[in-house]
């Protein structure tokens, strides 16, 4: 079984934050993640991290990504199966078997489902929760966005560049909860249509999407619908090691400490109160050093 | 060879008769795509595996929309396997490696 001083389960920024800190505190350090650079590596536009004006957040996440590569930190895509506390902790994924002295969880949110008719059967045939990935799918068609985040209104922002009409369906009586220059763009366009107080109830199609079914029974024809309705945190790993939640969220001090001994845990899947790259960033950080001081006092 | 690049004019000789002696597996990909560029790798590793048994033909839908229209990819990454000349399976997204070698595994034989 390979050794490492620390393991860092997850590869989005405060994953390869953490693994960069790591990396120069000259820790052997390897880095788990299943999709590198995380939800942010889908992002089509990101423009409020310091020093990038404007750029793709696959283009950040490669940035991060070659950094922490350059100092020698080992990142391997794999999926955490099980993690045990022994005297070190054990971690098995899907190929193979690590033990780490320290662990950092940086795992991140889950992408929420609609759960309504028509979302599986129609995945990858219409219904996507990826707009940069599948935007140019759709040139001169017609699609309906769903959620009023920043995820969703940047999507529609995305899709109107190549789609006749971008619907946005929100259950909301006014977008709340995205950033300003966002909500000034999208109510400027003449192609989004802000449609409020209004759920999808049913996604219907013969073989690829046809119309979306509101909560008001009215139907309205679209070729595509882009969930981006949130995210829910996965308590699949805090379970198995005990690590006390809340919302489902790990809550850590301001060391990044949970109250596992030996585990850290930064970025969107702690109890944070601002979930941006930004923020991931830092607690990455402050995990990685707090990690590397228990590590020296040990030695 | 284990990988090969394919794209609207050779697509139908490099996959649709090249199936009719092995099996084809077609990685529609676009470099703008995370999940694709994050399964690039995986999907090589076990084609490469595989050698011999399959092959496996990346295509940009980005240079080459003509294809991945007329096989109505609307979300990508997007991977067929084409036996005979017909897709006999398919997957959507970003999928781990296990998972990439067992779909292999089930359905090149």
């Amino acid at each position: 079984m390979k050794e490492y001083d620390v393991i860092i389960i997850g590869s989005g920024p405060a994953g390869l934050t953490a693994g960069i800190y790591c990396g120069r505190y000259l820790l052997k350090t390897l880095i788990i993640g299943e999709l590198l650079g995380g939800e942010i590596s889908e992002a089509h536009k990101v423009c409020n991290f310091p020093s990038q004006k404007e750029i793709t957040g696959i283009e950040l996440s490669m940035k991060m990504l070659d950094q922490v590569k350059s100092l020698g930190v080992e990142v391997k895509q794999e999926r955490v199966e099980e993690i045990k506390k022994e005297d070190n902790f054990i971690i098995k994924t899907n190929s193979e078997e690590y033990s780490a002295k320290k662990i950092i969880l940086a795992v991140g949110r889950k992408k929420r489902k609609l759960n309504v008719p028509g979302e599986d059967k129609f995945l990858g045939k219409g219904v996507s929760y990826c707009a940069t990935c599948d935007g140019a799918f759709y040139k001169d068609k017609i699609v309906a966005v769903v959620g009023g985040s920043n995820a969703a209104l940047t999507a529609a922002l995305l899709l109107e560049e190549y789609a006749t009409n971008v619907y946005i369906i929100y259950r909301r009586e006014k977008f709340f909860r995205a950033e300003p220059t966002w909500i000034k763009l999208v109510e400027e366009s003449k192609k989004i249509t802000p449609i409020f107080n209004s759920e999808v109830m049913e996604i219907i199609g013969k073989d690829k999407v046809e119309k979306i079914k509101l909560n008001n029974s009215k139907e309205i024809k679209v070729d595509g619908v882009f969930v981006e309705i949130g995210f829910e945190p996965d308590e699949a790993i805090p379970k198995q090691l005990g690590i006390e939640t809340e919302n489902g969220y790990i809550i850590t001090n301001k060391e990044q400490k949970t109250n596992i001994k030996g585990v850290f845990a930064a970025g969107d899947a702690t109890n944070n109160v601002l979930k941006q790259a930004i923020t991931a960033c830092s607690e990455g950080a402050i995990a990685a050093q707090s990690a590397y001081e228990e590590i020296k006092k040990s030695e | 060879m284990a990988k090969i690049e394919v794209n609207d004019s050779n697509f139908e000789q490099e996959v649709i008769e090249k199936s009719k002696e092995i099996p084809v597996i077609v990685d529609f990909w676009a470099p703008w795509c995370a999940p694709c560029v994050m399964l690039g790798p995986l999907i090589e590793k076990v084609a490469e595996e595989n050698e011999g048994k399959v092959v496996l033909a990346k295509m940009n839908v980005d240079e080459n929309p003509l294809k991945s229209q007329e096989y109505g990819i609307m979300s990508i990454p997007n991977v067929k396997m084409f036996k005979d000349g017909k897709i006999v399976s398919e997957f959507v997204g970003l999928m781990p490696e296990d998972a990439i070698r067992q779909w292999i595994n089930e359905n090149i034989n």
